[in-house]
């Protein structure tokens, strides 16, 4: 059980800047008056697994370790809540690309080809695009191959290194088609990966969400309130608390919603990544 | 977790804002022009000129165009709604954020860049102010820079700007204003006495160098014409160094000698803590004390390379002597009791340097000789005789310096004579 009188967070150790971040956090609590400590966990699945255990009292969850976590609670006759989420983690959407001179206009066109997608586990980069070319009729591992691109795995395709090598396997030739976040798109083509005009955006996902901080069954409701209230008081134009919100890649954090999973509870059944449990199903995923 | 923010490298091009048709709505037509070939610049100029909470209207050829604004927005804290799907149909609305508004909240203008506007120069620039230019919008929350010279009373002078700008004029190639092929023909012994002024001039110019360059590094850069003043005399000390050295080894490799009297004196200049102090020992006795020094060598020098390089040289120290003494009548115009300070830092340093045997005899006997040009017992005789001369003038140089500051006829003559034997 997470000790003490204070409120106890899990995130994942994506990158370095994880400690620097939940450092600053941690310091900007301790200043609002707020007991706060942090427990970095190197994969989602073992994070989401000690929520449920009450290890920690808050994750700091990918929208995949949300699924997992929604689904072992429901197993277990326990609660969990989506108590706040980044204004960026709303209404996100992914797309397919292929090249500009490819020829293939549609969905169709890819039948027989090789979709490159990113990290098993990502769901931007991977589940969430396959189902979608699942909904339009394009069964992923029969009338395309997938060509995974397995950095970070267990990061829910936090590291962007998936997303960017499945950018180049369809430069490469490798692929006829990539999968991608809407902004890394963008990105991909401003940094130079894809060069701009050379890639055409074949199909965009529906709108879904991302991250959100998720409250456990063993989380004090008293602390979580306090918690939310002191991130929805953060405000951009108040410098101290401006580098943490820069460096969180967030404006302003907004109350959790958990009204834009549904496109990722289908792709996990249709991929069989999670069980109705939560149990990990996914053939070959060693988080 | 976070997927990076969308961001690109930012191409200039003109905006196409037109006035909106619909509603409070203003429209952006970015024809083909992608998000990530610059578009986002014209985005962000039309947004700007928008309150928060308005639309834009975007639309374009671009068919990525609603992808990249919806990622592009989301990253900059706007919202995105596309537009339904239809030929010639605008890409979406962008409702207008506060974010970029917000980040400037408690921003501030580090004075002006005009020194002479009012306000423009304060008198105690912000620590946070730190490298920013001085008239620069200073973002809230930069880091403290901690810059121990940030008092205007002790550091500005009005005169620094000016005092640039002749200094950037003055620069000259050390390699192109001396013909160091020149040709001449000395005496060995001669040229001895010409490599152990050589030697004593770079030991002396290395400390007119490093005092300087030790109070750039803590004059708080919103001082910049202090600050670039400064910095140019470490160049133009620099360049000294290059000069005296390569004189020194015109003829051969070996150098002549360093004294531990002349080095305990330069210690005393290094050790000074105070930038007003240590800016009135270097600049308006020592390197005062060098004019005289230098115009002698450019005077009496027996080749023409060690007159030419005294001659250069003095130039840029008559530079730095008149910079010191504005600095110092600036400081005391502020504060007349400051000249008391001053003539404690003169007897502080003679006390300090009293055990010491002052200049040595090798440099006195070197300029004699160099002066006199020969062995000759006559030329020997007018040789000494111009040395003397030499030391009365320095003298009377400090006297007369300490005069225009401010110090009573024979309180200047008492401290003029209290300066250190060693000229710097």
């Amino acid at each position: 059980m997470a000790a003490d009188n204070g409120l106890v967070m899990g995130a994942v150790a994506y990158d370095a800047k994880v400690v620097t971040i939940w450092e600053g956090f941690k310091t900007w609590f301790a200043g609002q008056g707020l007991d706060f400590d942090y427990v970095l966990y190197s994969n989602y699945e073992r994070q989401v697994e000690a929520l449920l255990l009450g290890e920690v009292h808050v994750a700091w969850n990918s929208p995949l370790a949300w699924v997992r976590a929604r689904r072992m609670a429901g197993a277990a006759g326990l609660d969990v809540g989506a108590v706040a989420m980044r204004d960026t983690d709303r209404d996100l959407t992914s797309v397919v690309v292929v090249r500009a001179d490819s020829g293939i206009d549609d969905v169709a066109g890819l039948a027989g080809g090789t979709v490159a997608v990113g990290a098993v586990d990502s769901p931007q980069a991977t589940l969430i695009p396959l189902s979608h070319l699942r909904s339009l009729g394009v069964v992923p591992g029969s009338d395309v191959q997938v060509l995974g691109h397995e950095i970070g795995v267990g990061k829910h395709g936090d590291h962007v290194g998936g997303e960017r090598e499945a950018a180049k396997s369809l430069l490469s030739g490798e692929a006829v088609a990539a999968c991608m976040i809407d902004g890394n798109h963008l990105l991909f083509s401003a940094e130079g990966t894809l060069p701009p005009g050379a890639t055409k955006v074949l199909t965009q996902t529906a709108i879904y969400d991302h991250c959100n901080f998720t409250a456990g069954p063993a989380a004090p409701a008293g602390l979580v309130a306090r918690f939310v209230d002191l991130l929805g008081s953060m405000s951009y134009d108040d410098s101290e608390v401006r580098p943490l919100l820069d460096l969180e890649g967030l404006k302003a954090w907004r109350p959790g919603r958990v009204s834009g999973y549904g496109l990722l509870e289908a792709a996990v059944d249709e991929s069989g990544f999670y069980d109705e449990k939560g149990n990990v199903t996914a053939s070959g995923y060693r988080p | 977790m976070s997927p990076p923010p969308a961001t690109g490298p930012e191409a200039v091009a003109a905006a196409r804002a037109a006035p909106g048709p619909p509603e409070d709505a203003q429209v952006l037509d970015l024809c083909d022009l992608g998000l990530e070939e610059g578009a986002s610049v014209l985005v962000k100029r039309a947004l700007k000129r928008l309150p928060v909470g308005a639309r834009l209207v975007v639309s374009g050829t671009d068919p990525a165009l609603s992808v990249h604004l919806r990622a592009w927005s989301r990253a900059h804290g706007h919202r995105f709604e596309p537009a339904p799907d239809g030929a010639g149909a605008p890409a979406g609305t962008i409702r207008r954020g506060s974010a970029d508004e917000d980040r400037w909240h408690g921003s501030q203008r580090a004075g002006a860049p005009d020194p002479t506007a009012a306000g423009a120069v304060a008198d105690r620039p912000r620590a946070a102010w730190g490298l920013a230019a001085r008239g620069a919008l200073v973002e809230a929350g930069a880091p403290e820079y901690a810059f121990a010279l940030d008092d205007r009373e002790a550091v500005w002078t009005g005169d620094a700007a000016r005092t640039y700008r002749q200094a950037a004029a003055g620069q000259w190639d050390p390699a192109t204003a001396i013909d160091w092929e020149d040709p001449f023909e000395l005496d060995p012994d001669v040229e001895a006495a010409v490599v152990q002024v050589m030697t004593y001039l770079i030991e002396n110019e290395n400390a007119a160098m490093v005092v300087p360059a030790r109070f750039l590094g803590q004059v708080h850069p919103h001082f910049r014409e202090v600050v670039q003043v400064l910095a140019v005399q470490v160049a133009d000390e620099a360049r000294h160094v290059e000069v005296f050295s390569r004189r020194a080894t015109l003829r051969g490799a070996e150098l002549g000698l360093s004294t531990a009297g002349g080095q305990a004196s330069l210690l005393t200049l290094l050790e000074e803590p105070d930038y007003v102090l240590a800016h009135f020992l270097l600049s308006v006795l020592g390197e005062g004390t060098f004019l005289a020094l230098l115009s002698f060598l450019e005077r009496h020098g027996p080749d023409p390379v060690t007159r030419r390089v005294a001659q250069l040289a003095l130039a840029d120290e008559a530079r730095h002597v008149a910079f010191g003494m504005t600095h110092m009548a600036e400081v005391l115009a502020r504060e007349p009791a400051q000249l008391g300070r001053l003539a404690t830092a003169i007897e502080r340093r003679h006390d300090a340097l009293a055990h010491t045997s002052g200049l040595n005899e090798e440099v006195f006997d070197a300029l004699v000789v160099l002066a006199a040009g020969s062995w000759e017992r006559r030329a020997v005789a007018e040789g000494f005789r111009r040395v003397l001369e030499l030391q009365a003038e320095m003298a009377e140089g400090r006297r007369r310096r300490l005069v225009k500051l401010g110090f009573a006829p024979e309180r200047a003559s008492a401290l003029a004579a209290l300066h250190t034997r060693n000229f710097m």
